[in-house]
């Protein structure tokens, strides 16, 4: 019944609007402004595009300063200041062209409307305006790309020696994160070996993969430390995305990827910088791979180093918690894999 | 001069042979006129853009309202509507991946190049029709194969490609990772490869004819702009679609025939794939060098159609007409050196990275010419604003907007953050596709007197175009501000995400802006079909323009101009030239005839044109002997 009043209140909308229609095109041929050059609407138009600039104009800068605390994110890593610096100084390079721009697109509108008595300049051109307006672009976005592209190289440098380096593989549809375990090297994997429990792949015939262990559900992170993201994908294409960390990798089926960074806050003071005493870190995927592609979260949790070796020190090898595949250990390595395993029922204890 | 005078003489030919009479179908169906053709591409394009709109209203609904039941839509999506009323995960992937596919290739490809290329060329250059009219309808129904083949693929049971527009593999190769990657990627598949042949029997037909069919006298620095923009979008797919063609080929035989090209290292629903040594880079890389071009098939029309609009209604000349085209020529060459800006995180040597941005952003010079060549073509004018006029510069304000945040974009260090975020989206609907889109509507508005022979009702177009311009704005300029906040693109819902889980009200403004500027377009549908039958009979050069297709007839027969083509003496931007009667002077119009407003320099024309008409005199004698 309500979908029945709504389609008459609709087709009588419908029908008011073209009875307007037709009476104003009927006037318009009994005054003879069809026959005109420009008809009054000429000045509604220009004087439109001025309503138009003056007033989306207060709202962008309005909107922008209003929300700006909530859509900008607080930064959480080294680089992430310096990308976040690159991004401001763009903002306001571009903020000013476009301000400018706009200006004159309907300020002429406006200023150069049709006049009946009005002649146009004929101004077809003029090579040092062009040269102007091509060398300086060209110079003020050589500058932003220099400073861009340094921040880059360095993003993109090889890790520091010594980096924690930290293991994540995306698959359908949650991230799993492998730790290297006390030699601080994460062991070899192959596709082929992967299984129910054993989902990394993990190559238990490379003697670094023996102390490997797989984080619980959240990935815990020294302050201050550079760490190192290896990544792979063990399906189809993911993207690990730490929006806090200004970080961003695909994970590729087949090709590693790495990113590295510094975390320059913990979880506790972030939670006190933002107010917000739930606060995580959350790492998203940002690679479409498939129904639940807006469902990959993974926490990250940042503490002070002296927590991190204490985190560590209680988390135990992925072997010794899956003790059947000991068989799948090469006889030459059964001594130093049963070692690590004792010594951690050890440490349990 | 000579091929000038053979054109004429073909053209003589062409006239006899037309006496027989059309039937319906030769006329209306399988037609080889030019402007037949085009319309058949305009239609179909507007078509496709309802539909492509309508997929983003449903898909703009969740994202506004998540809680929304959908159960109305029930009837048409069937399954796809999940038992508590709510729009399945999956085939929300499934419609923004036809969206896409549909407003990049099958409205603002087909639809604006097909549309205007085919209508405007042999008009503006003064040629009976394209080189080849047969290989121009092949064209067409190419497309139309391809559209068929498309919508279906809507329909079918596992539904449509669902993996992005760009259907990255593994993703798309895999029917195990989403079911749209079953049949609906293989009809998805089948349909860009006839929409490539379409589209290279087009190009090489647009390339054929501008090069060859021009008038006497329409050298290539007479051209109008909007046929300088035809010409090098045709260039530009004629060289990049093949890749894509070869892109799609290579993921034909991986999906089908056990080949490894892009998959590797794969285990997947429990079974580890045999696939080894295959790359999914080189898939990104090959749809890349199509891609990036691709967004300049599918602007560097609607900017050419701008500039001869702009230049028109300000009735002034085209402000630096030699810089617009070096401009041009500068980015066709460009958009084939910076594909891999798509590609700054994903797992490229950064290196090429580095490479890539400077290349980016050498191409943001050329653009930002062309912008700076509009406003001064406005300033001092006499401005007219039809609607035709407010769209241009409606085009011209987007292309600021998205171009400048292509900036950032184009700067991989900033571009680590906002890769795959909203601010992208923001980005390339402004640039791409909201500015080709008025690029179009410019177009149909500019030249609908010449298809139609009818006005179309300007106060309508007025409205269209303000509800259409505020309304764009309203959808993608808030996108930015969730971009920044991270929010990421593809995602069925945020609410997983606490750094995501905000700006609710603001998503909800955007859908409802989104539905608003759909309905809207209606007004022009309206205004489009009404003035067709019922419209004003249109004068003969409405905007009193200089180009050629306003010397043909109000509605021009197979063959354009019933006797000889004119020869053309001048450019076609003399708008409000000191000294002159009218503000404009036609291309048709000789130096010898304007004495009162030829510029110094132009003397020389004069006397060529004398020369000219010497020569003729001599050939017309001994064609006598
Ligand atoms: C009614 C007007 C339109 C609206 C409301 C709209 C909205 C959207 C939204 C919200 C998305 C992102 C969806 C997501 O990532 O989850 C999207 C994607 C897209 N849109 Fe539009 N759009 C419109 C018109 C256009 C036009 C004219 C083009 C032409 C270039 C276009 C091209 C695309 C493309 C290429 C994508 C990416 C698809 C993908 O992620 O694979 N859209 N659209
Ligand atoms: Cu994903
Ligand atoms: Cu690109």
């Amino acid at each position: 019944m309500l979908g029945f009043i709504i389609g008459i209140g609709v087709l009588l909308l419908i029908s008011i609007l073209l009875m307007i229609f037709r009476i104003q095109s009927l006037v318009s041929v009994v005054k003879g402004s069809d026959k005109k050059r420009a008809t009054g609407s000429n000045k509604w138009n220009a004087a439109l595009g001025m309503i138009f600039l003056l007033g989306t104009g207060f709202l962008f800068f309005w909107y922008s300063f209003k929300e700006f605390d909530n859509y900008q994110l607080p930064v959480a890593s080294e680089h992430g200041v310096v990308t976040d610096g690159l991004f401001w100084t763009t903002m306001a390079v571009t903020g000013i062209v476009f301000v400018i721009t706009h200006i004159l697109l309907f300020w002429f509108g406006y200023k150069y409307q049709y006049k009946e008595n009005g002649k146009a300049l004929y101004y077809p051109d003029n090579n040092k305006l062009e040269l102007i307006w091509t060398v300086v672009p060209a110079v003020v976005l050589a500058l932003l790309i220099f400073t861009g592209w340094r921040a880059w190289v360095d993003i993109t440098e090889k890790a520091p020696e010594g980096s924690e380096e930290v293991e994540i593989m995306g698959y359908q549809f949650a991230w799993a994160v492998r730790y290297p375990g006390e030699d601080k090297k994460i062991g070899d994997y192959d596709f082929r070996l992967i299984d129910g429990s054993n989902q990394f792949g993990m190559d238990l015939t490379d003697e670094s993969s023996l102390d490997d262990f797989v984080a619980p559900n959240v990935m815990v992170l020294p302050k201050g430390k550079p760490v190192l993201f290896k990544i792979r994908s063990r399906d189809v294409l993911h993207s690990v995305f730490a929006p806090h960390f200004r970080l961003k990798m695909d994970a590729v089926p087949g090709m590693p990827t790495r990113f590295w960074f510094t975390p320059t806050k913990t979880t506790a003071e972030m939670r006190e910088e933002t107010g917000n005493p739930d606060f995580t870190y959350e790492i998203a995927c940002t690679e479409v791979c498939g129904r639940s592609h807006f469902a990959m979260r993974y926490r990250v949790e940042v503490v002070e180093p002296a927590e991190y070796e204490a985190w560590l020190a209680k988390q135990s090898s992925w072997l010794s918690q899956n003790p059947e595949y000991m068989e799948k250990v090469p006889d030459d390595l059964k001594g130093v894999a049963q070692v690590i395993v004792d010594q951690e029922k050890i440490i349990q204890k | 001069m000579s091929v000038a005078a053979n054109v004429s003489a073909g053209a003589h030919a062409h006239d006899e042979h037309h006496e027989h009479k059309e039937n319906f179908i030769t006329k209306y169906i399988f037609s080889t006129d030019h402007k037949m053709i085009g319309k058949q591409f305009l239609l179909t394009g507007m078509l496709w853009a309802l539909i492509g709109g309508f997929l983003s209203v449903i898909f703009r609904l969740q994202l506004g309202f998540p809680e929304m039941k959908l159960e109305w839509l029930r009837p048409l999506l069937g399954e796809w509507i999940q038992v508590d009323g709510s729009l399945d995960p999956e085939f929300y992937l499934a419609l923004v991946t036809m969206h896409g596919t549909i407003m990049v290739f099958f409205v603002l490809t087909a639809g604006l190049s097909g549309t205007f290329s085919n209508f405007l060329i042999p008009l503006q250059i003064g040629a009976r029709d394209m080189a080849s009219g047969f290989m121009n309808m092949l064209s067409y129904w190419f497309f139309f194969l391809s559209s068929v083949i498309m919508l279906t693929s809507l329909f079918i049971e596992t539904g449509p490609a669902a993996g992005g527009w760009v259907v990255y593999p593994p993703l798309s190769a895999l029917p195990q990772a989403i079911q749209g990657s079953g049949l609906g990627m293989t009809l998805w598949l089948v349909a860009m490869v006839f929409f490539i042949v379409s589209s290279l029997l087009g190009g090489i037909n647009y390339i054929a004819t501008v090069i060859n069919l021009r008038t006497k006298g329409m050298s290539f620095s007479r051209l109008p702009l909007t046929i300088w923009a035809f010409f090098l979008t045709a260039v530009i797919g004629l060289l990049s679609f093949p890749v894509l063609f070869a892109a799609a080929l290579l993921l034909v035989f991986d999906r089908s025939f056990g080949t490894s090209f892009y998959l590797s290292d794969i285990y997947i629903q429990g079974e580890a794939l045999p696939n080894m040594g295959g790359s999914p880079i080189l898939y990104q890389h090959l749809f890349w060098f199509l891609g990036h071009p691709e967004v300049y098939i599918v602007l560097l029309p609607a900017l050419g159609i701008t500039s001869e609009i702009i230049a028109t209604n300000s009735r002034k000349p085209i402000f630096g007409y030699k810089a617009m085209i070096i401009s041009m020529l500068g980015i066709t060459v460009l958009s084939f050196v910076v594909w891999a800006h798509h590609m700054f995180v994903s797992g490229l040597n950064p290196f090429l990275g580095s490479i890539f941005m400077f290349l980016t952003l050498i191409i943001a010079v050329p653009s930002a010419v062309k912008v700076f060549n509009y406003l001064t073509t406005l300033w001092k004018g006499n401005i007219i604003f039809t609607p035709a006029m407010l769209f241009s510069i409606g085009l011209v304000s987007f292309f600021i907007s998205g171009g400048l945040t292509g900036i950032f974009l184009g700067n991989s260090a900033i571009d680590i953050q906002l890769h795959d975020t909203y601010f992208v989206v923001a980005h390339f609907h402004l640039v791409m596709g909201s500015a080709s889109f008025f690029g179009l509507m410019a177009g149909v508005y500019h030249w609908f007197p010449k298809m139609f022979g009818k006005m179309m009702d300007a106060k309508l177009g007025y409205i269209h175009f303000w509800l259409t311009f505020v309304g764009v704005y309203m959808v993608f300029f808030p996108m930015h501000y969730i971009g920044i906040a991270g929010f990421p693109r593809r995602y069925y819902s945020w609410s997983n995400f606490e750094f995501a889980n905000s700006f609710t009200d603001l998503n909800m403004f955007v859908s409802v802006a989104a539905i608003l500027t759909f309905v809207a377009q209606f007004v022009f549908l309206f205004n489009f079909f009404w003035s067709m039958y019922r419209g004003k009979k249109a004068p003969l050069n409405p905007w009193r323009s200089n180009t050629l297709e306003w010397t043909t007839p109000l509605e021009p027969v197979h063959g354009n101009w019933p006797g000889e083509i004119p020869t053309v003496y001048r450019w076609p931007y003399d708008y409000s030239k000191p000294g002159a009667e009218e503000d404009f002077i036609p291309q048709t119009v000789p130096y010898s005839q304007t004495p009162e407003s030829n510029l110094p320099h132009e003397q020389q024309f004069v006397d060529e044109e004398r020369e000219d008409a010497a020569d003729d005199v001599v050939v017309a004698n001994e064609h006598k002997h």
